[in-house]
């Protein structure tokens, strides 16, 4: 199927349509509030909210019979709010640290959740088959209502960020100073957790429990890299998230059996990987080139410094001296000199070299012009 | 905040007062105790602060300096005691202060810049909601000057230098015009230029009729730098001028060894 065909088929075909909307809006809003995650440093907090999310999945169809994807939802809700607050009054009232109480909590509640499916499987109850598909999501079951539902609690969420951005800003950056100013720093953090569960609960019936906090995180940080602005970063994040939505339900879609979710997650760590390294002022690549080249201009000046040192003892400074007086500990290389030749600092005759008027005024400056660059 | 913090500017503003009339206490600490735990970090604390002093908080590692700081404001929760600026409850006074977190206590790679985070300052007197405008950052830019960093308003604040960073904290409290400052080892890890630039703003805020207190480490600079000292570790050891307290006699009791430091005259 080519690429001109599958467009086509979003706008006709009903349910491409609605997985791609929902994937897009999910990860548009995942990655706007997943930057927050990051950076609070809570970057597990959304694995051990999907994890605690399950048992609410399965209790909530134990007690209404119903499969319906909003009660199980609610279910999710509650269940993945109080794994929240546990975590939270784990690490307020005992010694032990987040990590531990994030590990704590996801896996107890995780492992309740499974105890409670396996507990669901064996009833005689038709009813019961699937429900295991909000472990690694399933996209195909997003149903147009699923989709409205997203979108609302996006505009929601897009509505408290604008309100409240001040204040999210200020405790992000220094949460004790910000309780100084007379703000209530637990309704600001409060708020901000409570709209990462919502966030994480609706995006478990398309890509499930185990892979959810990618979607947190992925686009978040792939937009770190690109820019030094909290408002770019959410933009950007959302952005990421969002194409990695519709990206990865093109993929899925038109290669057979690929299941949504996980197609994803990892498009979203495709664009980690791309940020990682080519991001200018952050990624590996300009940080190899930067690095390389400051060492080649520091070996170069080494030369020059060590030719001016030489030079400034005689009365003539382009007095010629010979090649051998130089030598590796100086920074010194054909490369090197054949660049002080090229920029008409040095001048070669044999194995000789003199400075030129315009390298002995370059090498003079070279140590002010250091210090001022610093600062 | 919001209105009613307003109105109490206007009943308990200190510059109604003569900055440096004797008798006007702007920090009081009652029995002030804070526990980690079972351990007390902080025992039965009873200071109080006169309005216009430049005073250090002394004493070794794991007295409770920060900390006292931090309950003064607040941020920790005392299991007992009670603080009162200008005779009223702490709560009620809070934009009359001012706090100077140590710099290790943030992440400097967050994504903003310096006049951002100056600009935070104002977002006491802001409230909810409301946004900083043109005057705000008026403020911020003004501030900045002050600390010498007007030059590197728009720098990333992790490209800044350690001291550099100091400063924007500084400016960041500067920003907010408080009666009283709270600063929490401002010196720690800076260059000697800063230092010196930090010490003259923190002497030209007592100038001003601001109540400066400082957790300070370096008890060389101590009569140098300050006017007023208070010798803590877990109880307070003692509180009072420099020139009369700041002896070998509490250096001892605080410190624990048998300390000596010449004192300048």
């Amino acid at each position: 199927m080519d690429i001109t065909e599958y467009i086509k088929l979003v706008f006709t075909d009903y349910t491409l349509r609605t997985i791609t909307l929902g994937t897009t809006i999910l990860g548009a809003v995942t990655g706007m509030l997943g930057s927050f995650a990051v950076l609070r440093k809570q970057s597990l907090l959304g694995d051990a909210i999907s994890h605690a999310a399950l048992p609410g999945i399965a209790i909530a169809f134990l007690i209404t019979g119903a499969k319906d994807s909003n009660t199980l939802l609610i279910g999710a809700l509650i269940s993945g709010l109080i794994g929240t607050f546990w975590i939270r009054g784990i690490v307020t009232k005992t010694h032990l640290k987040s990590d531990t109480a994030l590990g704590l909590i996801l896996s107890l509640f995780f492992g309740f959740g499974m105890l409670l499916l396996t507990f669901i499987q064996k009833q005689p109850n038709a009813n019961q088959a699937g429900l295991d598909k909000y472990l690694f999501g399933q996209a195909a079951t997003l149903v147009e209502s699923d989709v409205w539902t997203m979108a609302i609690v996006t505009g929601l969420c897009l509505a408290v960020m604008l309100t409240f951005w001040k204040e999210f800003k200020i405790l992000l950056f220094d949460a004790d100073y910000t309780k100084t100013l007379g703000f209530n720093t637990k309704f600001i953090d409060i708020l901000i957790t409570s709209f990462i569960v919502l966030a994480i609960v609706l995006g478990l019936q398309t890509v499930g429990v185990v892979l959810m906090s990618a979607m947190l995180l992925a686009p978040a940080a792939a937009a770190r890299q690109w820019t030094n602005s909290l408002s770019m970063m959410v933009f950007l994040a959302a952005i990421f998230g969002a194409f990695s939505g519709v990206f990865g339900t093109a993929i899925s879609a038109s290669q057979d059996n690929l299941s949504t979710g996980p197609v994803i997650v990892l498009v979203a760590g495709v664009f980690v990987v791309f940020s990682f390294i080519f991001s200018p002022s952050r990624g590996l690549l300009f940080k190899q080139i930067r690095f390389i080249k400051n060492r080649r201009d520091l070996q170069l000046h080494k030369t020059l410094a060590f030719m001016h040192h030489i030079a400034a003892t005689h009365d003539d400074i382009s007095h010629p001296h010979t090649i051998k007086l130089l030598n590796n500990f100086q920074g010194y290389t054909k490369g090197t000199l054949q660049k002080l030749v090229d920029k008409d600092y040095v001048h070669l005759n044999g194995n000789m070299w003199s400075l030129t008027k315009t390298g002995f005024e370059a090498a003079s400056n070279l140590y002010t012009k250091q210090s001022t660059e610093d600062e | 905040m919001g209105n009613k913090s307003k109105e109490n500017i206007k009943h308990s503003s200190p510059n109604d007062k003569t900055p440096t009339s004797a008798g006007v206490i702007a920090v009081k600490v009652d029995d002030l105790t804070v526990a980690y735990n079972y351990k007390p970090v902080l025992w039965d604390i009873d200071l109080e602060i006169p309005e216009g002093v430049l005073m250090a908080i002394v004493g070794p590692n794991g007295a409770g300096k920060s900390t006292l700081i931090k309950a003064i404001l607040g941020i920790l929760k005392p299991i007992a005691g009670s603080v009162t600026i200008y005779d009223k409850p702490y709560d009620k006074q809070r934009q009359l202060v001012a706090y100077v977190p140590q710099k290790g206590s943030v992440d400097w790679d967050f994504p903003t810049i310096a006049l951002d985070v100056v600009m935070m300052g104002t977002y006491g007197s802001l409230g909810w909601i409301k946004r900083p405008g043109q005057k705000e950052k008026k403020a911020a830019l003004e501030a900045l000057e002050k600390v010498g960093m007007l030059a590197f308003k728009n720098r990333q604040i992790s490209q800044l230098s350690g001291g550099q960073q100091q400063r924007i904290f500084l400016a960041r409290a500067l920003v907010q015009n408080a009666a009283i400052y709270f600063m929490d080892e401002p010196f720690q890890g800076v260059d000697a230029t800063t230092e010196i630039a930090i010490i003259n703003i923190l002497k030209e805020l007592r100038k001003a009729g601001k109540t400066v207190i400082v957790v300070h480490h370096d008890l060389q600079t101590v009569p140098e730098y300050f006017d007023w000292v208070t010798f803590l570790n877990v109880k307070k050891i003692a509180t009072g001028p420099v020139k009369d307290i700041f002896n070998d006699d509490n250096l001892t009791k605080t410190y624990g060894i048998n300390y000596q430091v010449s004192i300048q005259e």
